[in-house]
């Protein structure tokens, strides 16, 4: 089959596909290479459900190019545990119940990710902000938001 | 749909010259890959323009800042002298949808989107920021207002690209700022935008300014009478009053469910008087 080669690295995996031109990032990690972490939900980027971070920067996987990978770095949730042992943030949003149905969880722990990665002892409303390209239908956030701060506090030490 | 990832400029423009069917330029695409996923779209050609030599970096230069069309938003954000220098337009940029869209959004995506409530172009067009576009005749400069010229539409020829967003030095006593109202209290669609520059004499008079609204007319209105308007005073509480008044005065907005006609009109005004406001402070007047 023709299509548009490309080289990227997934989760520290070098990972090599052929994508159409129009094939978003998210349907090749969904549909070419069984990533299926990373959930459409609205497709058009305002829901966050398919974030993943690219080259260290948080982005919406259903507004990028399949094409646009190339020689990037691409993080996803599937890289996020390590083997059994699960990243502070997931270990936090089970036991704080942050998830009900887990469509968004997915995109909400990307995001959490890097907001911690780039501030990591947030503010209430530095998280909230941070978490505002990320939807959620079933746990009006309040959870989530105390599982990130929970997680924080972990990871600082205390 | 054909993908292109040029390394130059006139590769860029030469690939846009050569297509016989509809051409769209890539940078950020939290624009245009949405508009790719509704019906009536077709692309024969994309030009991702973010890996063309010079587009991807914010250059300080003796006469000021080079912003490239590949730059993110969030990377405006983090650059600490330009957010020192013009401290208005990086919060008009920064508040372009979320964490996610800020990542990848750029200031000339947003300007050629050509929405009428973009929110970083009022604050680009207080600031007197210039647009350099290439094209197959070589390369113009031309003010940012020149741009869009409808909803959706700019000014741009077929095969031509804004490569840099060009901002001046600053002199001293100068500031500026960017507010916009919205329903929520971030992640929306402005209703509308104020951005104020200005810049002040030693005695703390403002001796220029330029005035931009947003969201409140086809595309983006430069009141020119309302900047006179405080030009000579200290913005003393009648100088504000009739600054909003001519603001207030500028808008030919629409009515819809974001806003009324009159609602748009006053609350240009209170915003204009606001970012006059903290431009000010910012300027160092008292």
């Amino acid at each position: 089959m023709s299509g548009i080669a490309v080289s990227t690295t997934i989760n520290g995996d070098e990972v090599e596909y052929l994508c159409q031109a129009e094939e978003t990032l998210l349907d090749v990690l969904r549909d070419r290479l069984g990533l299926t972490g990373a959930k459409e939900g609205c497709g058009t980027g305002d829901c966050g459900a398919c974030s993943v971070i690219l080259d260290g920067r948080l982005v919406c996987s259903c507004l990028v190019l399949g094409a646009e990978a190339q020689g990037a770095r691409v993080e996803t949730i599937e890289g996020m545990a390590q083997g059994d042992t699960l990243h502070p943030l997931q270990t936090k949003f089970l036991e704080h119940a942050a998830l009900q149905c887990g469509v968004c969880t997915p995109g909400f722990l990307m995001a959490a990710k890097a907001l911690l990665d780039a501030n990591p002892d947030p503010t209430e409303e530095e998280i909230r902000f941070g978490l505002a390209g990320n939807l959620c239908r079933c746990t009006g956030y309040d959870k989530i938001v105390r599982a990130v701060q929970d997680a924080a506090r972990e990871m600082n030490g205390g | 749909m054909q993908y292109e990832r040029p390394g130059t400029l006139q590769d860029a423009s030469r690939l846009l010259v050569e297509t016989q069917g509809t051409a769209f330029i890539l940078a950020g695409g939290t624009d245009l890959l949405v508009r790719s996923k509704s019906d009536d779209f077709e692309a024969d050609l994309v030009v991702d323009i973010k890996s063309v030599d010079g587009l991807e970096d914010v250059r300080e230069t003796a006469a000021g800042f080079t912003i490239g069309a590949a730059v993110s938003c969030a990377e405006l954000g983090a650059h600490a002298e330009l957010k020192a220098a013009w401290p208005g337009v990086v919060e008009a940029a920064n508040l372009i949808g979320s964490a996610q869209i800020q990542s990848r959004c750029t200031i000339a995506g947003n300007l050629c989107n050509a929405s009428p409530a973009a929110d970083s172009v009022p604050a680009l067009v207080a600031a007197g920021a210039r647009a350099v576009v290439t094209g197959p005749d070589g390369t113009r400069t031309i003010p940012v207002e020149d741009v869009p010229v409808a909803p959706g539409e700019t000014s741009l020829g077929k095969a031509e690209i804004i490569a840099a967003i060009e901002l001046d030095k600053r002199p001293p006593r100068s500031g500026d700022a960017y507010l916009r109202f919205i329903p929520r209290t971030e992640m929306d669609i402005a209703v509308v935008g104020a951005g104020v520059n200005l810049t002040l004499d030693e005695a703390g008079t403002v001796k220029s300014a330029r005035v931009a609204l947003g969201a409140v007319a086809p595309t983006v209105v430069l009141v020119d009478e309302a900047a006179d308007a405080i030009v000579g005073t200290k913005l003393e509480d009648a100088a504000l009053e009739k600054l909003a008044e001519l603001c207030s005065a500028a808008c030919r907005p629409i009515d819809d469910k974001r806003g009324t006609v009159d609602f748009r009109k006053k609350v240009a005004g209170v915003l204009a008087r606001r970012a006059a406001r903290i431009a000010y402070d910012r300027a160092g007047g008292a």
